[in-house]
């Protein structure tokens, strides 16, 4: 991979997250990120389908019509999700259930649509694929941290496995409620945006 | 920017949907096989989990083909039908007809020690959508054995919590007729029950519609077993 290429792939991670930086794909992040399990493979999904419609979007570029191309966008997507969504059902049945109707509204996730409209309509199919990749990714990140420190504070567990000792739990510890409920997703989400910024004074807006 | 013409347009979306469509319905039924095992074997330990027995998904055929010996049909006057087989019944569609054509599947559980159990299948609605489970009685077909409650979008944390062990534990032991005679169900009630009333459990707090919509579910449909009950218990 070239270091133009790396950088693609890299840059979604920190400077250009797709969910901390730019705000995107919040609905999924607040909703399937109660289990670390879930929280992976819903970020796995989306990098799946982020890559795959880029590189397939990517390829046809210069074959779609202008006027009809966010509908080619959708229709590509929209397959994808569908294809994810039956393999999941058919191989993880557990994990697909959780994530219920959050794999079908994978279609809607801005990120996906975004990185189509901004980068793969106009870019080569390969960078075009690390650039899906590398957001996918990115999102997927953040929805991995937020699961564990959600399974992890909220119910004492890691991918179902208890991880707090028994004796805690005898000296008075209790699991946090809260953290099972959606809110405390935003809420470490601003932690993460905090600690982010933070460390990167260039994300600070001057005013 | 190219400039396509109208007939390109019409052209590349036909044979785009096409391609797509194909691809699609090519993927779902080479899959179908294995998510219809998944949906089965979710039924199988929902069953075994109203017996009280908790099975994984990869132990779950083997269980229930060693404790479920027996299942079958009835209609509401209590008398057996014959042909038809009681783990294909949906009970959406039976409830969709008319009380007098539904048929009730019954599966009977033989344990080691020579008791038996009788598990009858649930569905009705909760807040948001379905709820449906199995709840087993023992064989005075009176008294529950267990219960086993599962819900499609009910609120995390408030009426979701049905699924909960805490929950459905308190089912155990109550019964359903009053002086063996009265068909009286189970009441799901809020502000705390006496936890020696016979047909009562507590409600969950927060969970108002779902413990209500249980309530309803577990009498409509344990009502139209009424008659097979009083005239087959032992």
């Amino acid at each position: 991979m070239s270091s133009k290429n790396l950088k693609l792939f890299t840059v979604p991670f920190n400077l250009q997250n797709p969910v901390t930086v730019q705000v995107l794909g919040i609905c999924s992040a607040l909703a399937v990120t109660v289990k670390l399990m879930p929280a992976i493979v819903m970020g796995l999904s989306v990098t799946v389908v982020t890559a795959f419609s880029s590189l397939i979007i990517s390829s046809m570029r210069d074959y779609i019509p202008p006027r009809i191309r966010i509908i080619v966008q959708l229709v590509i997507v929209a397959a994808l999700v569908i294809l994810v969504d039956q393999i999941l059902r058919a191989f993880v049945y557990d994990v697909s259930k959780a994530l219920s109707v959050y794999v079908g509204l994978i279609i809607t996730n801005c990120i996906i649509m975004g990185r189509l409209e901004a980068y793969a309509m106009g870019n080569k199919p390969w960078p075009s694929f690390v650039d899906g990749l590398g957001n996918g990714a990115g999102y997927a990140m953040i929805l991995i941290i937020i699961g564990f420190t959600r399974e992890l504070l909220g119910s004492g567990s890691l991918l179902g496995h208890p991880m707090i000792p028994k004796a805690f739990y005898s000296a008075g510890y209790v699991n946090n409620g809260m953290m099972i409920m959606p809110p405390m997703a935003l809420i470490v989400v601003g932690l993460i945006i905090w600690v982010q910024r933070s460390k990167n004074p260039e994300l600070i807006e001057s005013n | 920017m190219k400039n396509f013409s109208n007939t390109y347009i019409y052209i590349f979306s036909s044979v785009m949907v096409i391609v797509v469509a194909l691809l699609l319905a090519l993927a779902a039924l080479q899959l179908k096989p294995y998510q219809d095992k998944n949906i089965e074997i979710e039924k199988k330990q929902n069953i075994l989990a109203s017996i009280n027995i908790i099975a994984t998904p990869v132990n779950a055929a083997e269980i229930y083909a060693k404790y479920i010996t027996e299942s079958y049909v009835v209609n509401t006057k209590g008398e057996h039908v014959d042909g038809i087989d009681a783990f294909t019944v949906d009970i959406k569609k039976e409830q969709a007809k008319p009380k007098e054509q539904r048929v009730l599947p019954i599966y009977v559980a033989a344990f080691e020690d020579g008791k038996n159990a009788y598990v009858v299948p649930l569905r009705g609605k909760g807040l948001w959508g379905p709820i449906w489970g199995y709840i087993s009685f023992e064989k005075d077909l009176n008294t529950i054995f267990g219960a086993n409650f599962d819900h499609q979008g009910e609120t995390p944390g408030l009426g979701a919590e049905i699924r909960e062990a805490f929950f459905q534990k308190p089912f155990i032991g109550k019964t359903i007729f009053k002086d063996s005679a009265e068909f009286v169900s189970v009441k799901v009630n809020k502000g705390g029950v006496d936890p020696n009333d016979p047909h009562a459990v507590d409600a969950i707090s927060g969970g108002t519609i779902t413990s209500k919509g249980l309530e309803a579910m577990v009498d409509s449909c344990l009502i139209l077993y009424k008659d097979y009950f009083i005239q087959n218990r032992k």
